[in-house]
């Protein structure tokens, strides 16, 4: 890693991350949308979904819990669990956009209905603690995420899936709940809590050590003997269908790491959606799933940014004076060239050290003519909106410095991440047309 | 103020911030405050800048006037574990369950448990009380689930005395469920004035009142000030580019109309984000229910932003 100098820019060096190249090849087949919530996610998957379509591919957008005016701008605002074609969709390569919300209840009814015959499985979706795994577990939504993943994948009616990742706790949960769930589904406690079940009675003692019926016996204490019975009926009747969860989720976490799919983490400008990013990174590094980069939504910029946040909020606490103390008053740069640091510094000390003796204004006959010229009254509101225009141009140099200070600390952790910039919009998106707005920030490069 | 107080709100709208600065408002003269967080993120920690926390309560800030702040970030496993060796003195038989998945299963997968431990642990911290009879906490702050969450983690009874009807683990929710719907809890919600969070907001509160939850304040953070409004802006862009530019050059700032398009066009940006927030601010308004309002913090929320957010929150009446 080189050293970089106060001066310049840690972002310089960062390689630009090119979305229109990604989405164009017909090699992408699945982009992962993750970050951590509240960076916009949902929208960024959306409107990557519609340019992918306008561009001539065929786009399912699988989201999982989006807003309600992000869902109906694509027309999805019922919860169904199948891919509606989104209208409105332009371009003339025959690409069409599909857009789907995830309910996982749903979805994991679904997975119980295809593997079991139908007694056994509606003694599964009767059963209590079914219902609750299903319906609330904290990873069952990050589990069907995946699994509907899968099934669309399967279904090879689109070439390209771009999903996004459930609002965890945790913006890593979605990796680990898959296996959570597998694991548990076919893992030891489960086959331990099925065994009485299955042997019965005494004869199942001979393999069951003393943990074992410590531990059945201690969980009937703490969740009470009917919960522990529901659980095991449960386990019972899933019996055929562990080996099948097992699979599915080994099956699902191979194909994030197939050369087709594309990770992209998502991220504000701020201290802890960029540290989720970064640990993100890390974890994909680790599991070997292929990172396309680093959307950075709601960065601010400003065509301004060669005045200075102290040069203005100077300047605009000097107008304020010059109102009160004499209109005319004002130190006026006549020589014309562009202010020199020194310069600089006795405005800012002016500006903190008040009452300041003025520069006695010399005479300038342009000037003093042109003042003359406007109403009096016009002049106080002129001042008083430029000193507004200043106070806000201040105010946002100071948040280009913030925000350009936690990139940079992400960047000299992983100077090798392409980044992505979205121009921060001053409000929300309602429709395709504003997806599409941002489909043109999130590929307008550097 | 209630005794129990929880932080619930969009991811990005700065709950862990919020329920931080609420805690360091709340320990004025001499009184002590815990902040618990609940989801392993660690964001105390990070937020005042220390290592990462252990499952244990350690003073973390000191307040103006002399109170203190104590942290703590529960953790769901150790919860059990404790929990397990107070009622039935367990011991090393714990591990042999850690080994078996059954705490696993109990803490990440049988649903429910998870939040009962963790609101639990909470309830606990409010209620304790030192040999002189007095509470160990003034207040207890919890820096809880998002929005979306809230309602579901902090209405443990209906998960779990559906599912665990008898047994401690019962009596547990039980007792949670009582602390948490008396006066003595308050649960707020922070926002932004934009759509999709207030939106979310109002989502929120609905399901708290259905769930008979007791819902506090509005939390309205980062409200940036309004430095120019839409007539005034209007007015700008006619025509006295010109006059700005040569009132800029009056106090030294060089660029003329050059300039003075993108200042224009920055404010008019400002000007519709006034806009939209006033049209958010009567959303939150028709919801009928109290707020407080925190500034915007242009540097980000440091822990001299912390200071100053807790200094807002009691001239806004907080520990008051």
């Amino acid at each position: 890693m080189t050293e970089k100098s106060p001066e310049t820019h840690g972002l310089d060096a960062v390689p630009v991350l090119d979305l229109d190249p990604l989405i164009d090849d017909l090699g992408t087949r699945i982009i992962v949308c993750c970050g951590a919530g509240g960076v916009g996610k949902t929208t960024t998957a959306a409107a990557l979904g519609v340019r992918a379509a306008e561009r001539g591919r065929r786009v399912v957008v699988l989201t999982i819990d989006p807003a309600r005016r992000l869902a109906q701008s694509m027309g999805i605002d019922s919860l169904d669990n199948t891919p509606r074609k989104v209208d409105g969709i332009k371009g003339s390569d025959g690409g069409e956009l599909h857009a789907m919300m995830l309910d996982m209840k749903r979805t994991f009814d679904e997975i119980v209905e295809a593997h079991a015959e139908p007694d056994r499985a509606r003694a599964i979706l009767e059963n209590p603690f079914y219902q609750s795994l299903s319906a609330g577990f904290a990873g069952t939504q990050e589990y069907m995420a995946m699994e509907k993943l899968g099934q669309l994948r399967a279904r090879d009616e689109w070439d390209l899936i771009v999903v996004d990742t459930p609002p965890s706790r945790s913006a890593l949960d979605f990796l680990d709940a898959p296996k959570r769930l597998g694991s548990f589904l076919d893992g030891k406690f489960i086959k331990l809590l099925m065994a009485p079940a299955k042997v019965g009675g005494r004869a199942g003692m001979k393999f069951l050590n003393v943990g074992m019926s410590m531990m059945t016996g201690t969980l009937g204490k703490l969740l009470g003997g009917q919960f522990l019975k529901d659980v095991q009926t449960f386990v019972a009747a899933m019996d055929t269908m562990f080996g099948g969860f097992r699979t599915r989720a080994d099956a699902t976490y191979k194909l994030l790491q197939a050369p087709g799919t594309a990770f992209l983490v998502v991220a504000t400008p701020e201290r802890d959606a960029l540290r989720e990013a970064a640990y993100f990174v890390e974890r994909l590094a680790a599991e070997e799933m292929p990172l396309a980069g680093l959307v950075l939504n709601r960065v601010h910029g400003s065509a301004a940014a060669l005045l200075s946040a102290e040069r203005a909020r100077a300047a605009a606490e000097n107008l304020d004076e010059g109102r009160i103390v004499d209109q005319g008053a004002g130190k006026t740069d006549r020589s014309g060239s562009p202010a020199t640091e020194p310069e600089l510094s006795d405005l800012a000390t002016a500006a903190t050290a008040p009452p300041v003796p003025q520069a006695a204004p010399t005479a300038d006959p342009a000037q003093e003519s042109a003042v003359d010229d406007a109403e009096h009254g016009d002049d106080t509101d002129v001042r008083h909106l430029t000193a507004g225009l200043l106070r806000l141009h201040a105010e946002r140099m100071r948040v280009l410095a913030r925000e350009q200070r936690t990139r940079d600390r992400f960047t000299a952790l992983h100077p090798e991440v392409a980044v992505t910039e979205v121009a921060a919009l001053p409000g929300d998106v309602h429709d395709l047309a504003g997806l599409r707005a941002i489909g043109d920030r999130l590929t307008a490069g550097r | 103020m209630s005794r129990l107080q929880v932080v619930s709100g969009k991811g990005g709208t700065g709950k862990t911030t919020v329920a931080a600065a609420l805690a360091l408002a709340l320990a004025t003269e001499g009184k002590r405050t815990l902040l618990v967080e609940v989801e392993g993120r660690q964001g105390i920690a990070q937020l005042f800048e220390t290592e990462a926390l252990p499952y244990e309560e350690r003073k973390i800030a000191v307040a103006p006037g002399g109170g203190e702040v104590y942290a703590l970030a529960i953790d769901a496993e150790r919860a059990l574990l404790d929990y397990l060796q107070m009622f039935y003195k367990l011991g090393t038989a714990g591990r042999a369950l850690k080994k078996l998945g059954a705490i696993d299963f109990a803490t990440t997968i049988a649903p429910g448990v998870r939040d009962v431990l963790l609101t639990g642990k909470a309830c606990e911290a409010v209620r304790r009380r030192e040999k002189h009879g007095g509470h160990t906490y003034d207040h207890v702050v919890m820096d809880a689930p998002p929005t979306g969450r809230i309602t579901r983690f902090l209405n443990v009874n209906d998960e779990v005395a559906g599912l665990a009807r008898i047994g401690p683990i019962h009596n547990q929710a039980q007792a949670v469920m009582r602390v948490l719907k008396s006066p003595e809890t308050a649960v707020h919600l922070v926002t932004l004035l934009e759509e999709m969070p207030v939106q979310e907001t109002a989502d929120g509160i609905a399901e708290l009142r259905a769930a008979e939850l007791p819902v506090g304040r509005v939390v309205v953070n980062m409200v940036r000030p309004h430095v120019l409004d839409e007539a005034a802006v209007r007015a700008a862009s006619g025509d006295h580019r010109d006059a700005i530019a040569r009132t800029l050059a009056s106090v030294g700032v060089a660029g003329g109309t050059a300039l003075v398009e993108p200042l224009l066009d920055q404010a008019s940006e400002h000007a519709r984000r006034v806009e939209l927030e006033r049209a958010q601010r009567a959303v939150l308004d028709a919801i009928g229910v109290p707020s407080y309002e925190l500034p915007f913090l242009g540097d980000g929320a440091d822990i001299a932003g912390l200071y100053r957010l807790a200094k807002e929150l009691r001239k806004q009446g907080v520990g008051a």
